[in-house]
């Protein structure tokens, strides 16, 4: 007697279709349909729900190429045709300038451009700030340039942003992004950012509103969308960009996950209701004197490393920069020869702006 | 002769510091009862000889309080025979005895005859603290004399039949209770089984570890408040605090890291938990331990012989430790961060007077309310979604089909509870197999907890203050 053939399972949802895949989140075995479904309706719930947008409102979606950005994008166009958001949205885009990985990123970007009918706009770090990635990392050498291009790129997507005169900036940080946030700034101590990281609309004091609005989608589930919608995303890490320390939690993320499901969304409500103590004094946002960003310092980070890097020393902007700070104010003002070149180079940006 | 003057240098710093972090708290009133929980290890153990040092006649600026000793014996959970269970009591005993302090030696099966005020914060309001520090200081130096003419009164006449009560207020009854465990037909007995069966229902380590947490817990107050202690203190270490941390943020246990943690913890009212051993390093304590001969009992735990990742607990241990020695400054980081919490909730504002209801088992402010845009509410959405009923041609319109929607949905069996939980207990009984299992004063609290809620909605247009 042959062994009868194995019963398909089923849609746990609508119970008609074969069962395509296993809800990470739920455990529930859900068909293609119902799946794209549910992850919709839950991304639409959070927009509704936390009120990220509003009407007439210009979205700047951050786009990589990765995953993340290409799911947000997808599905922003799509709710936005369904819902009536009534926002205009764009696709922008940071260019690091590293040869051979951030022109197949922006490759596979421009795809999705073409797929998604979204205009796309490109900044670049060497239009703003005069430096490729590439370059410096041959300054820099491999450790520390990390911390460049993290400053750098925040920045230049809040300059990118204004340039194309969008209300808000749509991240693709997702739930297992901001659980690994939450774990870093509590092993580093970081009280302000720790305070912060678990928002889901951020910003607003001197620099354009960001929000995220696949904040409470897992990683795992943006994977499957991405696959099971056939949406074309590219997935190589920065060849640069072996962080030790985020390795160890990205790890330990992965370990929880495995031991308890529900630990990325345990995290995150841990990080919602983590509440600070008043007499803690956190560090007072204002703007930097040469750029006019938003900055808790004298002098905004950018300022600061782009400084040293223009002086040639650029590790006197990694750690403590109090000393290089204090130096920079006094030094400028009798320098006439720096004002001079800071006009130059300001005008020279401004001849070439972007044009969209 | 340096390693000489080391060693008393370290000492005095040693006893100093716990001194210090007493004094400049100044929780603790002269004559004041606190109990100490003893686990044989060795944090508890060092604080256990903290508190003899610090009640020494001889000791400059000596602790003026009135110090009692519990010990649970939880070998019924981990697996531990009776003969096993009686040498590590009988170890035990010698150990609290030869403190002279008094003594609770009580088991885990005991939890099963807790009376539901445990768990009800509201009956447990903190006692008024005397007027003043000096009046408690002379009542403290009364009681002191007093208790001197007594021991006097003693001396003279001892006899069989005092020494016999005595040891009974000092706990020796616990062989017979020993006893009883194994004894057919006896409540303790059938305690046993209950707790075995309650934790064999229990799915996961984590789930485990958080259940037993929370029954000691209930079991500790319970002891103090019987006993007149109106303070418990607790062995955590700097590391274990940090470990703690970590642990407590990944179980959805945000809103009451600054309580689980805290030199402090007020949730219980009238008793107040203490950790003074907090800023003592783990390693400081190991070292401190070796060099003056300060005994310690290893008792296996639930966790004992499982890997780094049986449990969550485990986890964020091994990872925090292996990080430690990579990066020297992480477990004082996490403390620090730890430190800068707040043990208040951020809706609960002074002004409002609503106050927030508590979880059943642990007592802390419900972190449930379901604030728009939040991860809770999200998970919520999930579930709901995955709890849509199949078409009516579906599935089982075969009838014969195995598996599908045969299954309850997940969560139903215990979701008669989740409306009195935080966050992080619901996670702990989503994981229980079944919920009847937990001990009956807990399902008693939950009804009495729901009778007075029902009660509280048919007459609330009549209430002008919110007593909760």
């Amino acid at each position: 007697m042959p062994p009868p053939p194995a019963v398909p399972v089923l849609c746990g949802s609508c119970g008609a279709q074969r069962a395509a895949l296993r809800r990470p989140k739920t455990g529930q075995a859900l068909c293609r349909s119902c799946f794209a479904a549910a992850f919709e309706a839950e991304v639409h719930d959070t927009i509704v729900s936390a009120r990220l947008f509003q009407p007439g409102e210009t979205v700047a979606i951050g786009a990589s190429g990765g995953k993340d950005s290409t799911v947000l994008a997808h599905v922003l166009r799509l709710l936005n045709q369904r819902h009536g958001y009534g926002l205009r949205l764009l696709l922008l885009s940071v260019d690091e300038g590293i040869a051979g990985y951030r022109d197949d990123s922006l490759a596979a970007v421009q795809r999705n451009r073409g797929r998604l009918g979204l205009p796309l706009h490109v900044v670049s770090y060497r239009e703003l700030y005069g430096w490729s990635m590439d370059r410096i990392v041959q300054h820099t050498g491999a450790r520390n340039n990390c911390t460049f291009c993290g400053v750098f790129r925040r920045q230049a997507l809040d300059r990118g942003a204004v340039l194309l005169g969008a209300d808000k900036i749509a991240t693709g940080h997702n739930a297992d992004d901001v659980a690994e946030t939450i774990l870093m700034n509590f092993l580093r101590g970081d009280v302000g950012r720790l305070q912060r990281c678990a928002e889901i609309l951020t910003g607003g004091e001197g620099t354009l509103p960001r929000c995220k609005p696949l904040k409470h989608a897992y990683e795992k589930e943006i994977v499957l969308y991405a696959y099971f919608q056939g949406l074309d995303y590219f997935s190589t890490e920065c060849v640069y960009a072996p962080n030790a320390y985020r390795g160890h939690v990205r790890a330990l993320l992965k370990d929880l996950e495995a031991i308890r499901p529900s630990s990325v969304a345990d995290l995150v409500h841990s990080g919602e209701r983590l509440a600070i103590r008043k007499d803690v004094r956190l560090p007072v946002q204002g703007t930097c004197q040469r750029c006019g960003y938003f900055s808790s310092q004298p002098l905004c980070k950018a300022c600061v490393l782009l400084e040293g890097l223009n002086r040639g020393l650029p590790k006197l902007a990694i750690g403590k920069t109090n000393r290089l700070q204090k130096a920079l104010l006094e030094g400028e003002k009798p320098e006439a020869g720096l004002e001079t070149e800071e006009n130059s180079r300001k005008a020279s940006w401004i001849g070439r702006t972007i044009d969209f | 002769m340096w390693a000489f003057l080391y060693r008393d240098c370290f000492k005095d710093y040693f006893v100093h510091k716990f001194r210090a972090m007493l004094g400049k708290n100044r929780c603790i009133y002269p004559g004041e009862k606190v109990l100490l929980a003893f686990s044989g290890g060795l944090a508890s153990s060092s604080m256990l000889r903290q508190v003899q040092e610090g009640l020494n006649r001889e000791a400059a600026k000596k602790l003026r309080f009135r110090p009692g000793i519990i010990y649970i014996d939880e070998g019924a959970v981990c697996g531990r025979s009776l003969d096993e269970r009686e040498n590590t009591c009988r170890q035990v005993e010698a150990i609290l005895r030869a403190t002279g302090f008094p003594y609770h030696l009580v088991f885990l099966e005991e939890a099963f005859d807790l009376p539901t005020s445990v768990l009800n914060s509201l009956s447990h309001s903190a006692a008024g603290q005397p007027p003043s520090y000096k009046e408690a200081v002379a009542d403290f130096t009364r009681w002191q004399q007093q208790q001197q003419r007594e021991k006097k009164r003693d001396d003279v006449a001892t006899s069989l039949e005092d020494r016999l009560a005595e040891c009974s207020v000092q706990g020796c009854c616990w062989q017979g209770r020993l006893a009883a465990l194994d004894e057919a037909g006896s409540s303790l007995a059938s305690h046993t089984q209950d707790l075995s069966r309650l934790f064999a229902g229990v799915k996961s380590l984590t789930a485990k570890e958080e259940l037993l947490q929370t029954l000691r817990t209930h079991l500790v107050l319970h002891v103090a408040r019987r006993n007149g202690y109106t303070k418990v203190m607790v062995g955590d270490s700097c590391t274990r605090v940090s470990i703690k941390l970590l642990t407590n943020l990944s179980l959805g246990r945000g809103a009451f890291l600054a309580m689980d943690t805290g030199f402090f913890d007020s949730r219980y009212g009238d008793v107040l938990i203490l950790r003074p051993m907090r800023e003592y390093p783990a390693k400081e304590i190991a070292f401190y331990n070796y060099l003056f001969g300060v005994p310690t009992i290893f008792t296996p735990g639930l966790d004992t012989k499982a890997s780094d990742r049986a449990s969550i607990h485990l986890l964020i241990e091994s990872f925090l430790c292996k990080l430690q020695l990579e990066f020297p400054s992480t477990v004082s980081t996490v403390y620090r961060t730890g430190e800068k919490l707040s043990a208040v909730p951020p809706e609960a504002q002074p002004d409002v007077p609503t106050a927030l209801a508590s979880c059943l088992l642990c007592l802390c402010p419900l972190d449930t309310n379901v604030e728009d845009g939040s991860s809770l509410q999200a998970t919520l959405l999930s579930e709901k979604l995955s709890q849509r009923p199949p078409a009516a041609e579906g599935c089982c319109g075969g009838g014969t089909q195995a598996g599908c929607c045969r299954e309850p949905p997940a969560g139903r069996e215990t979701s008669h509870l989740d409306p009195l939980l935080c966050y992080g207990c619901r996670l702990t009984v989503k994981e229980l197999s079944c919920v009847e299992s937990l001990p009956p004063y807990i399902h008693q609290e939950a009804e009495r907890q729901r009778c007075r809620a029902a009660m509280k909605q048919e007459i609330q247009e009549f209430l002008l203050d919110d007593d909760a």
